[in-house]
């Protein structure tokens, strides 16, 4: 999944230096796989590197002079390695080049930070797409006992994660679709499942996805009571 | 679909005359009849060569746009619709004020922060401007010639578009594009720190920094972008910056009742920016639909800058302007105008 992108190079053909990289550290790291688990969404593996929390953000890039993007971990914090679930943006400046990475091909990742993160306390996670991936790494850390999951995505290869889910959760975990249609799918965004259900007000709702789907969500979430306190939000792009 | 030179760089216009076996000095002769004659064909630019102007008539166009529809404030504020590609639509505020007439120019089509006091955040995130777009909200303003000051504090977030930001700034300032001095034209960011140090590095324009709360887990509820880059690193990373003296450094702190306006919150405020030459603009929250958020009281806000004055940081309350054409601070939004299902994207 990635995060709040981290711009900040001029495209070289404009005859303009390229700026330097962040100062944030970068460390070396040599892939372990990279496989495409849906059309044009890979899974990397990495040897981890640093601690984190689940929920949190690694900076990735494959050369050093440009700036790293923020990707939330998808694996669980006892892992031996680092899980990023990424789309493959046709076009764009990095995901490409990461697409066509090999095991043992050199990267450059970053310890992990941000603040999205949760407790084993009772509560909600609402995901888009690829946004399912700090719910991933948060589920593989233990703290999905209390929680009712929400994945909505397009088409029905978006529900990534989806067996894994379905054997932690239950009828805790319910996919909303969008484009298609299937047993035990909702048929519809998920803002209309949401819009059906209780939603009590006392619970923590963590949000991942798109900028649309965040401010829906939340503007639905704080119309039916629940107050913007309880909210936290993540958005990629 | 011909390629606009409206919004190229003088750099890019030299390798456009090269493409084209010209001499370099064409670039400047273009960028001359782009910038500073606003020429709006190629038959204008008399003296280009015949063939030539033929050539760039088949390949390219001017590409500069003209506002479709403005709305007029009670209080002299305008609001212009302006199309972008895609046919999307950004809105810009002229706001003029005795001598001083200032616009307020959009970088993104939506936005992508989703800040929850935000109009533009609800709806949501279609697409970036070109440098050209960017700067045709300046150029084809009716009061062009009247505008003193230039802020990038529009629909979106300039430093999530940092190339064609940086493009528009180039040519803003320069003495072959619109030469403006950077002392009037202010770039505001919730905070993307890559994106902030090369924009300080590569401008001398004015920063302002969307700060609304000291306080982490609180900005995190109204900013998310406080989960990736948190204030206090936004901080560290402007303290690290050279900053010019004659450069300004702003925070904009828009006052919520009950949320963010109390004296804990205004003591928090100068411990986090004590060191720092800045100065602090309260702001008066423009209610939106299905908001929780209320503005805090008139005597809250003054009381509030009292208390930040009075630790020594230049503190000022912005005029409210143009409200009741939902152009004032937060309100601008072209979400109406948003095509249907196909812009969602779950």
């Amino acid at each position: 999944m990635k995060k709040p992108a981290a711009p900040g190079t001029t495209a070289a053909q404009d005859g303009v230096e390229r700026v330097a990289a962040t100062s944030l550290p970068l460390f070396e790291a040599r892939v372990t796989e990279n496989i495409e688990v849906a059309p044009g969404v890979c899974l990397l593996k990495y040897p981890r590197t640093h601690d984190f929390v689940p929920g949190q953000v690694v900076g990735i890039a494959v050369d050093r002079r440009i700036v790293p993007r923020y990707y939330s971990i998808a694996s669980g914090k006892d892992e031996p390695f680092i899980d990023i679930l990424y789309d493959v943006l046709p076009g764009g400046e990095l995901t490409p080049l990461l697409s066509k990475l090999r095991s043992g091909d050199l990267l450059f990742v970053s310890p992990a930070s941000g603040g999205f993160v949760d407790t084993v306390d009772p509560g909600w996670w609402i995901a888009t797409g690829t946004g399912i991936a700090p719910f991933v790494s948060m589920a593989k850390s233990g703290l999905a006992g209390a929680k009712r999951l929400v994945h909505g995505s397009r088409t029905l290869a978006g529900f990534h994660f989806r067996k894994y889910f379905t054997n932690l959760l239950a009828d805790r975990y319910t996919c909303c679709s969008s484009q298609e249609e299937a047993q035990g799918v909702f048929a519809g965004r998920l803002t209309e499942w949401l819009s059906r259900q209780s939603l009590p007000a006392d619970q923590r709702y963590l949000l991942c996805g798109s900028a649309g789907m965040v401010v829906d969500v939340r503007d639905l979430l704080i119309g039916k009571g629940v107050p913007f306190k309880q909210v936290l939000s993540e958005i990629y792009f | 679909m011909k390629e606009p030179l409206f919004g190229k760089t003088l750099g890019q216009l030299r390798a456009l005359a090269q493409e084209l076996n010209e001499p370099a000095f064409v670039a400047t002769q273009l960028a001359r009849w782009l910038y500073k004659q606003g020429a709006s064909d190629f038959d204008a630019m008399h003296n280009l060569p015949k063939r030539l102007r033929q050539i760039l008539g088949e390949r390219f166009e001017i590409g500069r746009r003209e506002p479709e529809r403005v709305s007029l404030s009670s209080d002299g504020t305008k609001k212009y619709l302006y199309p972008t590609a895609h046919a999307r639509f950004v809105e810009t505020a002229f706001i003029p004020e005795g001598e001083r007439a200032t616009l307020c120019l959009s970088t993104q089509v939506g936005c992508k922060m989703g800040c929850l006091f935000c109009m533009t955040g609800k709806q949501g995130f279609q697409g970036q401007l070109t440098s050209g777009e960017i700067l045709s909200q300046y150029r084809s303003l009716p009061e062009f010639e009247r505008i003193t000051n230039i802020v990038y504090m529009g629909m979106g977030e300039p430093l999530d578009n940092l190339d064609a930001v940086l493009s528009s700034l180039e040519i803003l300032t320069a003495d072959w594009g619109f030469a403006l001095s950077p002392r009037r034209i202010t770039v505001s960011t919730v905070g993307i720190i890559p994106a902030m140090r090369s924009f300080l590095e590569r401008t001398e324009c004015h920063l302002a920094v969307s700060l609304h709360s000291p306080f982490d887990e609180e900005r995190r509820r109204l900013m998310p972008v406080q989960n990736v880059y948190p204030l206090a690193e936004v901080l560290a990373a402007l303290r690290m910056s050279p900053i010019a003296r004659r450069r300004r450094i702003s925070f904009e702190y828009i006052m919520f009742d009950d949320l963010n306006d109390s004296p804990r919150h205004a003591k928090e405020l100068v411990r986090i920016l004590s060191g720092l030459r800045c100065r602090v603009n309260l702001i008066r929250f423009h209610p939106i639909p299905g908001t929780p958020l209320q503005s805090s009281p008139d005597t809250t806000i003054v009381r509030f800058e009292q208390q930040l004055k009075g630790s020594g940081i230049m503190t000022t309350i912005r005029a409210s302007r143009g409200q009741d054409i939902m152009a004032a601070c937060g309100l601008l939004s072209t979400r109406a105008l948003v095509g249907a299902s196909n812009e969602v994207d779950y």
